[in-house]
């Protein structure tokens, strides 16, 4: 089993930070496209209709899987800032336990601004997106 | 009149989006409203607040006159032959379902067919395709070529002696192509076949002579031509309007009633069931008369310097693919629908947000026009007579920044 080295808040924590260093949207966005550009490959026959998050303009596929007692999860959207968003979702919670996940509140987000500061839509597809983490969370518990 | 005149027209224009100077290019899903509609709109609930048609006392009276004010109004600015065919709605969308149940109710027979342009708004589909359903009927697509326009040469033979009524808009809200109506209308009507036009997207950038078109059914909504929101014009000939059933039952639009049987009103009460929106209707007047004044040529001139800008900016960028080229005769009004190679249209409307423009990303409620063209989305920058030809200039150099961040 790989130790982990930090919490889950540590973790949400030094995402916070480095959101604090832009006080220019545009630079959050590009952090988040550099971001997205990185996100790890996801497989083309998982980009499924079952997989698929509502609620989203873009469409994004969001799956997991149980390992060793902790949750993986995998994504990918057709859009790079969602990519973005994925890619900072998937290194807060994937990795952790159903427990860990299911305590947090997912308060992190609204302090880097992320959700007020997406379009409606997008901000539907953010909620659609924690939904279905903390679903996978609490179904393994 | 010069552009800068008419941005002071508008308090909205003056705002700001992340305290950057607001660029609002999303006129074509609704257009700013102006001093005057939003004046009179506050006159009408302050000063006029009764129920039309109603009452004896003085303010009904006002609120009525007001209201039957700007049904002249309306009868002018669209050339019908009668204050009767002009009637009342919420908007272009309800102004549809109306036609397509009373005309349905009235018209259309088991295997009568009813046709749309591939290139309509979900709100010129659904409701035939609910008619369809309801009647036994089929439901024809006239579709258009990889440019957008629509394919006159397939409409002869789509036209049959079974073919009720053709549905098609003046200026598609993706395209903004000006369709050959006329002509539709001629070759429709040769045939039997009656022609209802959409004007959401015509009535401002062209205006509508109904009588010249020839159409059977004109729709447009008040708030995509400067007037309140929740305000909407149905034209319809009275011989048809005569024929067709109430869609809804209520208030106002009756003659008498009695348990035994109810008689209705005569047009154009029969269509206005239940109390109207009295304070946002009358704002046509003001409306229309501007949008009819903002058509001068000097005014124009500088909008068609826009366009054109907009246009060959677009057009000569490799990246970008334009939905809706204009070509030999067919206009294009100043709207704009695009993708962009590699970059996600949401990824740039949400950039070019930041940078304070408002543009709209998505289906832009035309879903079978996308699958036509084989995208999920475009970008679409649509622009009113106020918007100035530098921010046009900022729109271009904004979107080459956003396409920059993201390929
Ligand atoms: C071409 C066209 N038709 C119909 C509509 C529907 O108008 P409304 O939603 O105001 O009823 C729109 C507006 O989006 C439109 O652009």
């Amino acid at each position: 089993m790989t130790k982990m080295v930090k919490t889950l808040k540590e973790v949400q924590e030094g995402i916070v930070e480095d959101f604090s260093m832009y006080d220019e949207w545009l630079d959050k966005y590009e952090y988040l496209i550099e971001l997205g550009k990185g996100l790890a490959p996801y497989p083309e026959e998982n980009k499924t209709d079952d997989r698929l998050i509502k609620g989203c303009q873009s469409r994004v596929w969001l799956d997991w899987k149980m390992e060793e007692g902790r949750l993986l999860f995998s994504a990918d959207s057709d859009a790079i800032i969602t990519r973005g968003i994925i890619s900072l979702l998937i290194s807060v919670y994937s990795g952790r336990t159903p427990e860990e996940i299911a305590a947090d509140d997912f308060s992190f987000l609204d302090r880097i601004g992320l959700k007020e500061n997406l379009s409606p839509t997008r901000a539907n597809g953010l909620v659609s997106m924690i939904r279905t983490i903390r679903r996978a969370a609490e179904s393994n518990l | 009149m010069n552009v800068e005149e008419v941005r002071k027209l508008f308090p909205g224009l003056s705002g700001t989006v992340y305290g950057k100077p607001l660029v609002y290019l999303d006129n074509a899903a609704t257009i700013q409203r102006p001093a005057c509609v939003i004046e009179k709109w506050n006159d009408l609930s302050i000063h006029h607040n009764a129920n039309l048609h109603r009452a004896v006392h003085k303010i009904a009276a006002e609120a009525t006159e007001e209201y039957e004010s700007a049904r002249d109004t309306v009868r002018a600015f669209l050339n019908a032959g009668s204050r009767e065919e002009i009637v009342f709605t919420s908007g272009a969308t309800a102004s549809i379902n109306l036609v397509a149940f009373s005309f349905g109710e009235a018209f259309v027979r088991p295997g009568d067919e009813i046709i749309v342009a591939e290139s309509e708004h979900h709100s010129n589909i659904v409701p035939w395709q609910m008619m369809c359903g309801r009647k036994d009927a089929v439901l024809k697509v006239l579709p258009v070529d990889g440019d957008g326009h629509l394919r006159m040469d397939l409409l002869e033979s789509l036209v049959t002696d079974r073919t009720r009524l053709l549905c098609v808009a003046q200026i598609s809200n993706v395209l903004g192509i000006v369709n050959p109506v006329k002509e539709i209308v001629n070759i429709c009507h040769s045939k039997g076949c009656l022609v209802l036009v959409d004007g959401a997207q015509g009535v401002v950038h062209t205006g509508a002579d109904v009588r010249d078109m020839g159409c059977d059914f004109y729709v447009f909504s008040g708030h995509k031509v400067y007037a309140a929101p929740g305000t909407g014009v149905l034209y319809g000939r009275r011989e048809q309007l005569d024929q067709m059933p109430p869609y809804m039952g209520g208030g106002e639009m009756i003659e008498t009633v009695k348990f035994s049987g109810t008689t209705y009103a005569p047009l154009p009460g029969k269509f206005e069931a239940g109390t109207q929106n009295m304070a946002g209707t009358p704002t046509l007047k003001p409306a229309l008369e501007l949008a009819e004044a903002l058509r001068d040529k000097e005014l124009t001139d500088y909008t068609d310097k826009v366009r054109d800008y907009v246009l060959n900016a677009l057009l000569s960028d490799e990246r970008i693919r334009l939905y809706g080229v204009p070509r030999g005769t067919f206009n294009k009004i100043p709207l704009f629908s695009f993708t962009v190679k590699g970059a996600h249209h949401e990824d740039l409307a949400l950039l070019l947000d930041k940078m304070g423009i408002a543009v709209r990303s998505g289906q832009m409620c035309a879903e079978p026009l996308m699958d036509r063209y084989g995208v999920t989305g475009m970008l679409r920058a649509s622009f009113a007579p106020y918007n100035t030809l530098e921010e046009a200039e900022y729109f271009i150099k904004s979107l080459d920044r956003a396409i920059s961040m993201l390929v």
